[in-house]
């Protein structure tokens, strides 16, 4: 994946250039707004990572110059501000999702290789596969090896969001911001209870497991050996 | 001399000045109106006057002919204080009457004098000074003229009256003025004087100073009452600064140092990589609670400070409680305690959803850990509208707090003792307490005898 980072702050830049290649990914690095415009605006990445405090040109005004010249490519903003209406400020420049320093990164790369994969199919299925497991997003229904699995409604937004993202790290923070659309931290770590269950729910006599922790990251859902 | 200037700049000094600008200017106009009305009705009084005497003296011309006439004139003329009377033959020769000297042209033309005219009255052998009347001149067949006349001097005093009695008004008007905005000047100047004296004050660096108020409750105390409030909102603001950097000084020191030592421990000593992974890990740990706690301090202060941008809109307590208590039930149930929630319908208050949701989760979250170490630990959650007023109560069967510790257990980074070996950052009760402030409610420790009770009451429905 090529993914341009503007960020103004040297140790940053080159600390996530470092750690996206290390993932697999290829970075370039702009150290201002207007730079970061003009490399943006050639049009050949794949996700844009802005910090919103730029020299010579702010985050939110090259997101929105972008999105005012029709470029749809994902964009992550990077903020040290981190009230919500900040991140409503953020998103509605035309950010697609909202990531308030300091950060991990594993936090900031799920986040990434999700925003890549948001301009796939997955919003428009109907139905989402993973091995035996099956969801219905129109009847509400889930089932695995034809087994009905009887969820709250709760667990079946947790179960969904998990299968649109299979075969990628999410976060617990994804998981509160888009399941329970919380954006604090609870301290505890209430989701990590809640995914147990649905672990459960979804696996228990069923061997195969398919729910994954991802240590020091999230979890991830897929059938084991494939990608 | 200063300080008279300073008074005739003050706005009442400036408002009194128009005022009397524009009364006299009506007083004039007035004042001249009259009069013009007064010396037409003079005139008016005249001409009929003298009108009257020429009939008078024309019946007696026609009784008694010429030398009646003369005689008739030369008596009237000798009557202190009477009208005007000059008969002068065809050559212009003074037969009789009472007028010593007279500019001719005033003889050649019949009829009213257009203008008063000067004149000298003769009375007996002396001549008095210069008088001014109006006439009327007539020409007999033989061309003898007289002329009968009223003197203006009465009409003249009047005028002179009118005129005097006018200055004099307006010069009372005047002084009177003057003294109304010395004195109104005065005291505006004072009690500006007294303000810009306290604003100095607070500005030299008594914040706690504040700006004097008479209890009048006239314009001034009004606008010293809303700066004093605005004061009193700066040095909140500003105190609730100093706290925050107090805080972080003293709070984030601590655990910085800690990070610091871990880092340099494992620096000295010779370990294994195994040895360097955990204690990186453990200081990636250290640094997110120090992150959480720095968060924390930030938001509570913006909070307290009230300049959070944070927006209320019309939200479900029940709803907002609903969730959270969903969120924890797992962990309860993993605890080993019943969350359960009761409420009476939907709630509807102006909130935030999200504040209001962390304040209850820190809540729930605080409850069922202190549950969690009692037999059949419970942790109830109700919200209801108690006489409009909406209330969300979390009670908990744990050890609670005791009364006298309850008021501090909403300062910052107050942990109580009991509280001490639990995890957490020691607070959130006060950003409960700071979310509550936002929504203009209260936050409220207290106990049925077990347990805590934290309530959290907002403002009446209807206000």
């Amino acid at each position: 994946m090529k993914i341009l980072v503007i960020e103004d702050d040297r140790d940053s830049a080159r600390y996530l250039e470092k750690a996206l290649a290390e993932s697999g990914h290829s970075a370039d690095i702009a150290a201002d707004g207007e730079t970061g415009f003009t490399l943006a605006d050639s049009g050949t990445y794949d996700v844009l990572v802005v910090d919103r405090m730029l020299p010579r040109r702010d985050g939110l005004s090259v997101v929105a110059g972008l999105r005012a010249k029709g470029h749809r490519t994902p964009v992550l903003i990077l903020s040290a501000l981190g009230e919500v209406d900040d991140r409503v400020t953020g998103l509605r420049a035309g950010g697609d999702d909202y990531l308030t320093k300091p950060y991990a990164f594993s936090e900031l790369l799920a986040r990434v290789e999700v925003l890549q994969r948001r301009n796939g199919s997955a919003d428009v299925e109907t139905i989402y596969r993973v091995g035996d497991l099956e969801l219905d997003r129109l009847s509400h229904m889930a089932k695995r090896a034809g087994h009905e699995i009887v969820l709250q409604p709760r667990e079946f937004r947790l179960l969904e969001y998990l299968m649109r993202h299979a075969g990628q790290v999410v976060t617990r923070t994804m998981l509160l911001e888009n399941v329970w659309e919380y954006h604090f931290d609870p301290q505890t770590n209430v989701i990590d209870v809640h995914v147990s269950r649905l672990r459960s729910k979804i696996e228990k006599g069923f061997g195969v497991p398919l729910l994954h922790t991802v240590r020091g990251a999230g979890y991830m859902l897929k059938v084991p050996g494939k990608i | 001399m200063g300080r008279f200037r300073a008074i005739i700049s003050t706005t009442a000094a400036r408002l009194s000045a128009l005022y009397l600008l524009l009364f006299t200017i009506c007083a004039l106009a007035l004042v001249l109106y009259m009069t013009a009305q007064a010396a037409k009705i003079l005139r008016t009084q005249t001409e009929t006057a003298v009108m009257e005497e020429v009939q008078n003296l024309a019946q007696v011309y026609a009784r008694a002919g010429l030398p009646g006439l003369v005689r008739a004139i030369d008596r009237r003329s000798r009557i202190p204080g009477a009208n005007l009377y000059l008969i002068t033959d065809k050559a212009g020769i003074v037969l009789a009457g009472n007028v010593a000297e007279i500019d001719t042209r005033i003889l050649r033309n019949e009829g009213w004098t257009r203008e008063p005219f000067e004149y000298l009255r003769f009375s007996g052998e002396t001549v008095e000074p210069t008088h001014h009347a109006l006439a009327h001149v007539f020409v007999l067949p033989n061309e003898m003229r007289i002329l009968v006349g009223r003197d203006l001097g009465e009409p003249e005093r009047f005028r002179e009256i009118v005129q005097r009695s006018l200055t004099l008004a307006l010069s009372m008007m005047g002084i009177g003025a003057l003294l109304i905005w010395y004195f109104v000047g005065r005291h505006a100047l004072k009690r500006i004087d007294g303000v810009s004296a306290a604003s100095q004050r607070i500005m030299s660096g008594d914040l706690s100073g504040r700006l004097p108020v008479t209890g009048s409750g006239d314009e001034f105390d009004r606008l010293s009452e809303n700066l004093n409030l605005m004061l009193g909102k700066i040095s909140n603001l500003n105190e609730g600064m100093k706290q925050v950097s107090d805080n972080i000084a003293h709070d984030l020191k601590t655990p910085l140092t800690r990070l610091r030592n871990r880092a340099e421990a494992a620096l000295a000593s010779r370990q294994t990589t195994a040895d360097y992974k955990e204690a990186l890990t453990d200081m990636i740990g250290q640094s997110d609670q120090l992150i959480r706690t720095f968060n924390a301090i930030l938001m509570i202060s913006r909070l307290e400070a009230g300049y959070s941008s944070e927006r209320l809109e019309g939200v479900d307590l029940s709803e907002i409680a609903g969730d959270v208590v969903e969120l924890y039930a797992p962990l309860a149930e993993e605890a080993g305690a019943s969350l359960t929630i009761e409420t009476s319908g939907p709630v509807a208050i102006l909130g935030n959803r999200e504040l209001l949701s962390q304040t209850l989760a820190n809540i729930i979250d605080n409850a069922i850990k202190y549950a969690a170490g009692v037999e059949n630990p419970v942790v109830r959650v109700n919200v209801a509208s108690e006489n409009g007023t909406p209330v969300v109560m979390v009670s908990d069967n744990g050890p609670g707090i005791p009364e006298s510790d309850r008021g501090r257990a909403t300062e910052r980074f107050v942990r109580l003792e009991k509280s001490r070996s639990a995890p957490g950052s020691g607070l959130g009760l006060s950003l409960a307490k700071a979310v509550m402030k936002l929504h203009k409610g209260e936050l409220h420790l207290g106990s049925d005898g077990q347990g805590l009770n934290v309530s959290l009451v907002f403002a009446h429905a209807g206000s």
